[in-house]
């Protein structure tokens, strides 16, 4: 499953709602499936730290590795980057606290 | 209640600013300025304009005699929230480019559609306006989501594009920091709500560390670093308290050093202020470009994840010896 950011967030990826939504509709389920899902937020300028968590926290503390092996992030700003990078750092050293 | 306005409201001397004002009475609001000129911080004009809608139009009034003084007031935005009219009368230039007058946001809609416009309205490039798009994403999103406020966030930008120097304030009249915390945490007081709001990992949603699936805790404490690398003013202020950390003037080449305590960051605290049951955050950043604030996001990341590992480190129980 290709996820064209684009068509839902527009330039800037903030709206958590819409996140919220993503992860509910589209991720979890494909996951679940043990489907692949193509983030791709190809003219999607930059996104906050909250959107990004409340779009992939969940599922990465739901699937572990699974979620590493499934889901691919594609076209993103160097900005974009870093703040997926932000989220899944701080995600897995969370989870390494709860062991 | 009276609040005063100056020509020396900017965040680096913001406690006097925070300290004039009278909260007292909140059956009206009287807005006054005795100055020939005015020298205020947007969050000046986001704190009035949330005071002025939780009280009501009919009981805010506008006492400033100066027209120089009025005019400003009147640009950015305040007359809206009172049933008094600007008495001076001018030529309104384009607003474009310089300002954005007090705006109130009250749902994610109306926050995308802010967040947007900003680059056309400030005359920003796209890759100008990243670092002003995260900041206002991660600010007013707090408000909607965590201050229970019925009139939403209250945002006021001004540029200054010579020095590429954006001030920003945003207020709410919602149940404070302290409140917001209390559900899950226990800060003693609202300076300790205060430092609690702006540490990595803390969140109003849950005790658990690194927040819920919906919620990390983590957007105070990176737009204080954003604010921190760009070497500005942070000012919060809720309840009787307010936080100030101060401009980080030495240039080093990696930046400064990003804490996780905000009480290690060169700061002011102040406490006995008057009583606000709300939050107002003032800053000032300077724009980069794309890299830049991209080196920024890769400093926060090492910082954010130390100091997980830090509070992980605490957490780890000892053996005992005999």
């Amino acid at each position: 499953m290709i996820i064209k950011m684009l068509d839902f967030v527009g330039e800037y990826a903030e709206n958590k709602d819409i996140a919220r939504r993503l992860r509910i509709k589209e991720i979890m389920p494909a996951l679940l499936d043990g489907e692949a899902v193509v983030l791709d937020f190809g003219g999607v300028s930059g996104a906050t730290q909250s959107f990004i968590h409340a779009l992939i926290v969940m599922p990465m503390r739901e699937f572990g590795d699974k979620f590493f092996e499934l889901v691919k992030f594609k076209n993103c700003s160097s900005t974009i980057k870093q703040v997926v990078q932000i989220v899944s750092e701080y995600t897995q050293e969370g989870m390494a606290i709860e062991g | 209640m009276k609040i005063t306005f100056s020509n020396v409201d900017q965040l680096k001397s913001f406690n006097y600013f925070l300290s004039t004002n009278d909260l007292s009475d909140s059956s009206k609001l009287r807005i006054i300025s005795e100055t020939n000129w005015m020298n205020i911080h947007p969050a000046c004009i986001s704190f009035a304009a949330a005071l002025a809608a939780e009280i009501g139009k009919e009981k805010t009034h506008i006492d400033v005699q100066n027209e120089r003084a009025a005019m400003y007031l009147d640009r950015m935005g305040l007359y809206e929230f009172t049933s008094d009219v600007c008495h001076v009368e001018y030529t309104q230039h384009e607003e474009t480019g310089r300002f954005i007058p007090v705006t109130r946001i009250k749902t994610e809609a109306e926050q995308s559609r802010f967040i947007t416009d900003l680059h056309p309205v400030l005359h920003l490039t796209v890759e100008q306006s990243e670092t002003i798009k995260y900041v206002l994403g991660e600010l007013i999103r707090n408000v909607i989501e965590h201050s229970e406020a019925k009139n939403g966030a209250f945002v006021t930008v001004q540029y200054v594009a010579v020095k590429q120097k954006l001030s920003i304030g945003i207020c709410d009249t919602g149940i404070g920091l302290r409140a917001s915390l209390e559900r899950y945490h226990m800060p003693v007081d609202d300076l300790d709500a205060i430092k609690l709001a702006l540490m990595p990992g803390v969140s109003g949603t849950t005790a658990r560390s690194g927040g819920t699936g919906d919620n990390a805790g983590a957007g105070l404490y990176i737009v204080k670093s954003i604010v921190k690398m760009t070497r500005n003013y942070f000012v919060v202020y809720s309840g009787d308290s307010a936080y100030k950390m101060h401009k980080y003037d030495k240039r080093v080449k990696y930046g400064p050093r990003l804490n996780e305590d905000p009480f290690m960051d060169k700061h002011t605290a102040y406490d006995n202020l008057p009583s606000f049951g709300g939050t107002l955050i003032g800053l000032d950043m300077n724009l980069g470009n794309t890299e830049e604030f991209s080196k920024t996001l890769e400093k926060i990341k090492v910082s954010y994840s130390q100091a997980i590992r830090a509070r992980k480190a605490r957490h780890y129980k000892e053996i005992k010896f005999e």
